[in-house]
């Protein structure tokens, strides 16, 4: 019981459960399993977002450019939809994770060849990409009638209850699981975050590790580029713009230590699920909407006072690159 | 020979090492220059508009406010920290100064409430990072969205507007015939960080804690502290450039200076400044603010809409840092 008691992912959830019960107070429908099952749908992007995300920031680096990645991919398939609308939407799935791969390659070379900071590479494509965005669409929009019933109502069918956007979070969720915990690649992710220089003497290869991580954080962005238009019925350039420190908030509330090394795929969900909770409660409990940016940071300001307690470590540097490359 | 000759004159220990002229030439400064070079002939061939006094002092607006903050930012870099709410402060100081000027305060005490919430919400930020000992740039991606978040929770979809007449001076006043108010200013902000930053004991500690913190600690400097001033003062200059983007654009909603932090951290970035700390110049970041400027203006005389010129700064920010790596990678292997 008082190991239970020191993970953090236990007081998150107990932080969640205390949010959903205040919500009950002022509006009793909320904790319904169903209502509970409609926010998990509802943050099912944010969580996967949040889990690439976490991978990348476990080997002490950052990916800002996943919502740009997000934006060119899902215009990528709301492009292809709209010219090809017999295009088979599963192969479609697979182009989109292919695209976000590719791009998340491009950073993860830069980082890995070149050796520059991965807070510069991404901060530069997070521009380019979503300019790419624009050059691929001249700037138009691909609207909701101009994509095929199967490519917006895949994520919305039933499976035993659930939707398939549900369904494809809970697949990523498992597979993230057995990547982190039961694969050698998942330890040196952990490894590389906790003590680069070790891991060098270990025999783990810490840029290619870390090319990994963009890969699949880029990987992620892309599937969910598909399940972001298909979603909200719209690709345009503007999509999910700004939503790169959503997903980095959801990380840092989910108590994935930004000096690397420390996460897990429990907290990053938990993270997600929170903002989730938020953001769908306030209009429920007749909060204004424009209170949520607000609470979300006094969230990411608690967290990370929270976290620090648990991870006092002297003489750490975040950003510092101190592996013998 | 007189008794005097043979006392040995004390070594004169110099303040810092002359450069030869070679290293100079190939410095990242030299390199910023090439580029302004290029882009502003690239630009007075491509548009007839270009080479125009009043175009060039209207390009200095595109830089001057992100500039202001990116000095202030390059100290802060340079130390081996991170603000990336400066323009969310930029959001609170503009949403509190319209308030005021709802109830009637006039332009000074506007310019103190702009200045002052600046400043405040730097001190916020610092006691964060310093008196917690938390990292800054989650720090401050938190008090991003609550920074913005408060001027949500305050002007929700509506904009203020009504500022006095006297106040517009700040933003579109100019000091001496095509020097705007802003420009002379960020020359002076200029003049005065790097006087600071190349010339002073205070300077010079600052890079000795972004190169090593407890080195520097344990020679005496007093690494909370800086990092604190330097927290305050990127919020000065957020709250500063609070002021001027009001004064110009004559309103405020609560999603003014939205992405201006990304777009202040490129211009250091490009300037110069190690993202890891410990180095850069003041005048990297000038000629990178100036860079940044001259190809959002020139792009936008060639009708190029912005969302394209953010790819050329975002190339631009990779293959400036990209290129001396090559080419140092390059030379290596030929001479081995």
């Amino acid at each position: 019981m008082k190991t239970l008691l020191k993970h953090r992912e236990i007081w998150l959830l107990a932080a969640i459960a205390a949010l959903v019960a205040l919500i009950s107070v002022r509006f009793p429908g909320f904790a319904r399993p169903g209502n509970l099952a409609t926010v998990f749908n509802d943050t099912s992007i944010l969580m996967i977002l949040a889990l690439g995300q976490m991978v990348v920031i476990l080997t002490r680096s950052i990916d800002l450019s996943m919502a740009s990645n997000l934006a060119f991919t899902g215009m990528v398939v709301a492009m292809i939809n709209a010219a090809f609308p017999a295009f088979p939407i599963p192969l479609l799935m697979l182009v989109a994770i292919g695209v976000g791969l590719l791009l998340g390659a491009l950073n993860g070379l830069l980082v890995w060849k070149l050796g520059i900071p991965s807070i510069v590479v991404s901060l530069g494509t997070l521009t380019i990409y979503r300019g790419a965005t624009f050059l691929i669409s001249g700037g138009a929009w691909v609207n909701a009638d101009q994509m095929s019933p199967a490519f917006v109502g895949l994520q919305r069918l039933q499976l035993l209850g659930v939707p398939v956007l549900s369904w494809i979070a809970i697949v990523v969720i498992v597979l993230f699981f057995i990547l982190l915990t039961r694969t050698s690649v998942g330890r040196s992710f952990y490894a590389i975050g906790v003590n680069p220089t070790a891991s060098v003497y270990a025999g783990i290869d810490v840029g290619r590790t870390k090319f990994l991580a963009f890969c699949i954080s880029g990987a992620v962005a892309g599937l969910c580029g598909y399940l972001w238009i298909s979603r909200y019925v719209i690709a345009s350039v503007e999509v999910a713009n700004g939503y790169e420190l959503n997903i980095i908030a959801a990380c840092v509330i989910g108590g994935i230590s930004i000096a690397g090394g420390i996460g897990s795929v429990a907290g990053a969900v938990l993270g997600a699920l929170f903002l989730g909770i938020i953001s769908t409660a306030l209009p429920v409990i007749n909060v204004s909407p424009f209170w949520q940016m607000a609470i979300s940071g006094s969230a990411i300001l608690l967290a990370v006072v929270l976290n620090a307690r648990g991870e006092r470590k002297q003489g750490r540097i975040i950003l510092r690159k101190a592996e013998a490359a | 020979m007189s008794a005097t000759d043979t006392t040995p004159t004390p070594r004169r220990i110099p303040d810092r090492l002359d450069k030869p002229l070679r290293s100079a030439i190939f410095s990242w400064e030299a390199l910023l220059v090439a580029v302004a070079v290029a882009i502003f002939i690239v630009n007075s061939f491509a548009s007839p508009y270009f080479l125009d006094v009043w175009s060039l002092s209207d390009l200095t607006f595109n830089f001057t406010e992100k500039g202001l903050i990116a000095l202030a930012m390059a100290l802060l870099i340079i130390s081996g920290e991170i603000d990336l709410s400066v323009a969310a402060i930029i959001a609170l100081a503009s949403t509190l100064m319209g308030m005021a000027a709802q109830v009637g305060v006039d332009t000074p005490g506007l310019v103190l409430i702009g200045i002052g919430v600046g400043l405040a919400c730097g001190a916020f930020n610092g006691l964060l990072v310093t008196g917690l000992g938390l990292p800054s740039i989650v720090v401050t991606i938190g008090t991003m969205s609550l920074f913005r978040g408060i001027a949500f929770i305050i002007l929700g979809d509506q904009a203020y507007k009504g500022y006095p007449a006297s106040f517009a001076f700040f933003g579109q006043g100019y000091v001496w015939w095509v020097v705007s108010f802003e420009l002379a200013l960020f020359g002076f902000a200029a003049v005065v960080y790097w006087f600071v930053l190349h010339r002073t004991s205070f300077g010079r500690r600052i890079f000795a804690i972004g190169n090593n913190p407890v080195a520097a600690q344990f020679s005496g400097v007093r690494v909370g502290r800086i990092k604190f001033i330097l927290f305050c003062l990127t919020g000065l200059m957020s709250g500063i450039a609070a002021v001027l983007i009001t004064s110009r654009l004559g309103s405020t909603r609560p999603s003014i200076a939205q992405g201006y932090e990304l777009e202040v951290i490129t211009m250091v970035v490009l300037g110069g400044v190690s993202i890891l700390g410990g180095a850069g110049s003041i005048l990297g970041v000038v000629l990178a603010a100036l860079i940044m400027g001259l190809v959002t203006f020139g792009l936008g005389l060639l009708n190029v809409p912005g969302i394209v010129m953010s790819i050329f700064i975002g190339l631009l920010l990779i293959m400036v840092i990209a290129l001396p790596i090559l080419w140092d990678r390059f030379g290596r292997r030929r001479l081995a």
